[in-house]
């Protein structure tokens, strides 16, 4: 019987194959005395024994489709479970305690794992308490006799099925096999449905029951454009689907077309389509794209991928790598923005109530300012291989964007007179993100060299909804008219002195947004690489003279983000 | 029975890769091998049990190695605690 399971298209494309639950088994099991000791030894040796040549095939299947570095994760499990400390302490617990080999396991890993993870000033021990979950799993997978799923052997092309993926359930996939994601929660932000854009397939998330609904293996057809998940598809399904994802690929061949155009509207006007980048190594994505430069650099995943606080060197290294990789295209570097549900383990941050509207981004670098200064300083030394501008996340009044460019300047004045070369040319302005910046944009303007709106976060202060919230996901309105008017607002003000407003946020891609934005004069749109030739696309289409009735129709007439919606939709049918 | 004292000068202690290179070290050994910090003893076998010691900077900890091939043991600890900058 066919099926069709909706949830939110977070990643564009279609794909037929086979579904892959990435889900884990049930390992609970029933606290109990045992008379057979040795039977409960026995059965403990010969878990570790499948658990260790399972580990083996793993690793090496890992090294070939992944590389070496992904496979080390599985040395450090053999490595655990050859620990005498350890296997020796629940071989001894069932002894001493009369217990089953599952809940001595299950006691001993937990010390462990409670152990490591009480050594928070210690990024390391942390990892290990994870390496220990997992170790520990496979194991009671083996004695409990059920089948973990092992993502890093997957050898057919799967669609994955999974509650949600971690950072670390991705690394284990095969991409070559992984044609589309499918998940119970999250979001367009989710880390999975990040992932499958940079990965160029289709992924839908937030179903909330595909997990419950797929059969392993089963056949199914994911449409990430509709965000429609159909299992079991007929014959007809699969003609249609496949015509669907053959005209989708010859649209994506159409767009290939534009990589090496300007942006141009339908009147002749040009705009800067940048991409948002998070390491050096997203440039490949950004240059094969064609963007015109890069609009958010985010430099927290210098912090968060490291051990300690990267240094000077380490930091001037990578700035430099994007700066001459861009090729005198500009590039807008955002300071660190560590905080809200961004943490750094080596770092540790108070505990706070709302950590969102808490110690995070500029107000924890105006706080610690050494570690401020060494950004800074790395930015000053690469501003010479490129074009740069630099940009304070969370800035909520002037007093600390004043703070903040006066430290700038002076570690500018310092490396000057140490001898080192940095341009003059170096833009420095704020993200837009607080309500009370979006008021007072007409004063910032004065001091700011640009403006950059973070739409996901403008959008969470201003509704006063937390964006990780399930509950409250419907006050997620980037067409709202109060979003709107703020916007407009600041792109006003930043034009009266002379300065120029792009937007960084998911919106800047949004098909709905992009009329409403180029009516509003938005001078850089920045957004994930796989959207420009898209969005590029999309743009040769309009004409802003007659975008103008249509903000206006937007922000004074229109009550409610469905208003907003149908209104661009409506308008983009007509031309 | 060998018995040897170590200050650890490395400046994020015995910790990581220092740790996991010790322990492959005295695995390749027979003798029971074990480090011992703040009055507290494990097995230099078990990566679980170097780490959970969390050994830092300035510590003192004495290895001891107890069985036939103790000397060798105790001169391949050596030389890897101070290739890994261990020690001074």
């Amino acid at each position: 019987m066919t099926k069709t399971i909706s949830g939110i298209a977070a990643s564009d494309g279609i794909a037929a194959a086979k579904a892959y639950l990435l889900v884990q088994p049930d390992l609970s099991f029933e606290k109990k005395m045992v008379s057979d000791v040795d039977g409960e030894v026995a059965k403990l040796k010969s878990a570790l024994e499948v658990s260790d040549s399972e580990l083996s095939t793993i690793r090496d299947k890992a090294v070939e489709s992944l590389g070496e570095e992904e496979a080390q994760v599985f040395d450090a499990h053999k490595m655990i479970l050859a620990d005498p400390e350890f296997t020796g302490a629940v071989e001894q617990k069932i002894k001493d305690d009369s217990v089953s080999a599952e809940q001595a396991l299950d006691e001993v890993s937990k010390q462990f794992i409670t152990l490591f993870e009480s050594m928070v000033d210690n990024p390391y021990m942390q990892e290990r308490a994870a390496d220990v979950r997992d170790v520990s799993k496979r194991v009671m997978s083996h004695l409990l006799g059920v089948t973990l799923p092992n993502p890093a052997l997957i050898d057919e092309e799967v669609i994955i099925v999974a509650e949600d993926l971690t950072p670390s359930d991705t690394a284990q996939l095969n991409k070559k096999y992984v044609k589309g994601f499918v998940t119970d929660i999250g979001g367009r932000t989710a880390h999975s449905a990040i992932m499958a854009r940079s990965l160029e397939i289709p992924a839908i998330v937030g179903t909330n029951v595909v997990t419950k609904e797929v059969i392993e293996g089963q056949s199914v057809i994911i449409d990430g454009n509709d965000g429609d998940f159909i299992l079991d598809p007929s014959d007809a399904d699969l003609v249609k689907y496949n015509k669907m994802a053959a005209d989708f690929a010859a649209q994506k061949a159409e767009w290939e077309k534009l990589k090496n155009e300007e942006t141009r509207t339908a009147d002749g006007k040009q705009f800067d389509i940048a991409a948002n980048i998070g390491t050096p190594k997203d440039l490949d994505g950004v240059l094969a794209n064609g963007a015109e430069g890069i609009g958010l650099y985010r430099t927290e995943f210098l912090y968060m991928d490291s051990a300690e606080l990267p240094d000077e060197d380490s930091q001037f290294e990578a700035y430099k790598t994007v700066l001459e990789g861009m090729n005198g295209k500009p590039v807008v570097v955002r300071t660190m923005d560590i905080g809200g549900d961004k943490h750094l383990p080596y770092m540790p941050l108070p505990d706070e109530m709302n950590p969102f509207l808490g110690y995070r981004a500029i107000r924890i670098s105006l706080d610690k300012q050494d570690i401020f200064r060494t950004q800074l300083r790395a930015l000053l030394r690469a501003s010479v291989y490129g074009s740069l501008r630099i940009m304070f996340p969370m800035i909520a009044t002037i007093q600390e964007f004043n703070d903040a460019k006066a430290i700038f300047e002076e570690e500018k004045k310092n490396l000057i007179a140490e001898g080192t070369k940095v341009s003059d040319n170096i833009q420095v302005g704020m993200m837009i993100e607080i309500p009370a910046a979006a008021i007072l944009a007409d004063q910032f303007a004065k001091v700011v060299d640009f403006f950059s709106i973070g739409t996901n976060d403008l959008i969470q202060y201003t509704m006063a909804a937390d964006r990780g919230n399930e509950h409250v996901s419907y006050l997620y309105q980037p067409y709202n008219p109060s979003i709107l008017r703020l916007v407009k607002n600041v792109i006003e003000a930043s034009h009266k002195e002379g300065k120029w407003t792009g937007m960084c946020g998911e919106a800047a891609g949004d098909p709905i947004m992009v009329p409403l934005l180029l009516g509003m004069g938005l001078d850089e749109f920045s957004m994930s690489a796989t959207s420009v030739l898209k969005v590029r696309s999309l743009m040769k289409k309009l004409d802003t003279t007659k975008l103008v009735d249509l903000v206006d129709q937007a922000v004074n007439v229109s009550l409610t983000n469905d208003d907003n919606e149908k209104l661009v939709t409506d308008y983009m049918n007509k031309i | 029975m060998e018995s040897k004292q170590f200050n650890i000068i490395a400046e994020s202690g015995i910790h990581a890769r220092p740790a996991t290179l010790l322990v492959q070290t005295a695995s390749k050994f027979g003798s029971d091998i074990n480090l011992e910090f703040n009055g507290k003893s494990v097995n230099l076998k078990s990566i679980m049990g170097v780490m959970s010691l969390g050994v830092g900077q300035g510590a003192d900890v004495t290895i001891t190695a107890e069985g036939d091939d103790a000397a060798d043991a105790m001169t391949a600890i050596t030389e890897t605690m101070s290739k890994e900058g261990l020690t001074a």
